[in-house]
């Protein structure tokens, strides 16, 4: 059996928090994101790639703590995803939980994003400024 | 009611290669070996119970064409693609040439769907009449340009059946060959339509070709509502939700995520997905189905919702 994933219940709710790292800011979002929520999740997504792009920015969706995500929701995920490409930023995807991944394998949103274990993985990646800064704050 | 599927391919009619049959033949004796299968009941068995579906048989390439047995006499049809040949053989092959009389509702005039029209061949045997149900206007005009030059080397005013056309009107409830009827519009280029059909208290939603808006929410509503409570929805889920909404967005078609979570609000029991992409072999179709049921899994709240892989010769009784 698993956990509750699937239809949205009233009281679902979705938070997105962002904190920056030298050039990367790692935005997490909590909660449920489903057809009921998904603009919301969108209006409070979507200001924290303006800063995205080519020499600037790069931001990584932390996605620990979200534990479901509807069409709905991917679809804003694809409107952020296609928004970073414009700007020639990166926009990479972190600790997806385990049905989450099932879904972004599902979907095949596996072949949008580029997926990673954790934040440190994303951030060796594509920024030792950012790595440092993180291990920095992490200790 | 009884549905059967004599086409469930999207877009254009497909067959299996030579490797094709070569690689299931491989893979099916390979499953074999080391059984001992002597007789034909024992290998009979072996292939339906232990060979996976996309071994042992295939989902088809027809295109589009599903029929509704209500056990009524007349026979009923959504849609006339590819399949309509083999559903045209069968019936003469089951009734020989007395006259008949067939209801085929019509999703839209795009080409796979109309294609097996010249190849059904109840449509040259005069004595039996066609009736064909359809919300667009240009419905007679694109069978009749199909069956004339350069197209079809026979002219639609050379038929020996009664061909009617008939307009419906989206929204309205048509009692129509036993039914009763509801036409909805779907988005796809040029329009399409889904039918809501209702007999003996059960419910069979067609719904081919329809593209869905995840961000529309007052459509979301509308098709939860079409296919509320339905005891089977038939529907497009020919691309990947990640496809529906990048490359393919804008084509028309839906995704078995979306198909999902459309018949959980309706409180739907049973969701086919149907209008395969051409492209996708027996085993990727099959993966997509083993995919949708862990779908329905995760997602599933106090609702259990079936889901299938509609094949050409499935059959399903609601």
């Amino acid at each position: 059996m698993v956990a509750r994933a699937g239809p949205s219940h009233k009281g679902d709710e979705v938070q997105v928090t962002a904190q920056r790292y030298a050039d990367v800011l790692v935005v997490a979002a909590a909660g449920r994101i489903d057809h009921q929520n998904a603009e919301e999740f969108k209006a409070t997504l979507l200001p924290h790639l303006e800063s995205c792009g080519a020499g600037r920015d790069q931001v990584v969706l932390d996605l620990s703590q979200l534990e479901y995500i509807s069409s709905a929701g991917l679809r804003i995920l694809m409107i952020a995803a296609k928004d970073a490409r414009v700007r020639q930023g990166k926009l990479l995807a972190v600790t997806l939980q385990p049905v989450v991944r099932e879904i972004f394998e599902i979907s095949r949103f596996t072949l949008i994003f580029e997926i990673h274990e954790s934040i440190r993985d994303a951030l060796l990646k594509i920024s030792p400024a950012a790595l440092a800064a993180y291990e920095s704050k992490s200790l | 009611m009884r549905i059967r599927f004599w086409g469930t391919r999207g877009s254009l009619p497909v067959s299996l290669t030579a490797a094709d049959i070569k690689d299931k033949i491989v893979a099916a004796m390979l499953g074999a070996a080391g059984k001992s299968l002597r007789t034909r009941p024992e290998v009979e068995s072996f292939v339906e119970r232990e060979l996976p579906f996309a071994v042992s048989h295939t989902y088809g390439g027809n295109s589009s064409c599903v029929e509704i047995d209500i056990d009524s006499g007349d026979y009923i049809l959504c849609d006339l693609g590819t399949g309509a040949r083999p559903f045209g053989q069968h019936v003469i092959s089951k009734k020989g040439a007395t006259p008949n009389t067939f209801h085929v509702f019509m999703s839209h005039l795009h080409w796979d769907h109309i294609m097996g029209f010249p190849f059904f061949a109840p449509v040259y045997i005069p004595g039996n009449r066609i009736v064909i149900y359809g919300c667009h206007a240009a419905m007679e005009e694109a069978f009749r340009r199909q069956h004339s030059a350069p197209c079809f080397p026979v002219d639609f005013a050379g038929l020996g059946a009664k061909v009617e056309f008939v307009r419906l009107e989206p929204g309205k409830h048509h009692r129509l060959a036993g039914l009763v009827v509801t036409p909805k519009l779907q988005r796809h280029t040029g329009g399409s339509y889904g039918y809501r059909f209702e007999h003996g208290g059960k419910v069979v939603v067609y719904s081919t070709d329809s593209e869905h808006k995840t961000d529309d929410a007052s459509s979301t509503q509308e098709f939860a509502d079409f296919f509320r409570d339905a005891d089977l929805v038939i529907f497009d889920a020919m691309y990947s939700l990640a496809d529906a909404v990048s490359v393919k967005e804008d084509w028309g078609h839906s995704s078995n995520i979306v198909g999902i979570e459309l018949c959980q609000l309706a409180r739907a029991k049973h969701l086919c997905m149907f209008h395969h992409e051409p492209v996708n072999s027996d085993a990727k179709i099959a993966s997509v189905l083993q995919e949708t049921l862990r779908y329905e899994e995760i997602t599933r709240g106090d609702h259990t919702l079936q889901i299938s892989s509609a094949y050409d010769g499935m059959e399903i009784v609601v």
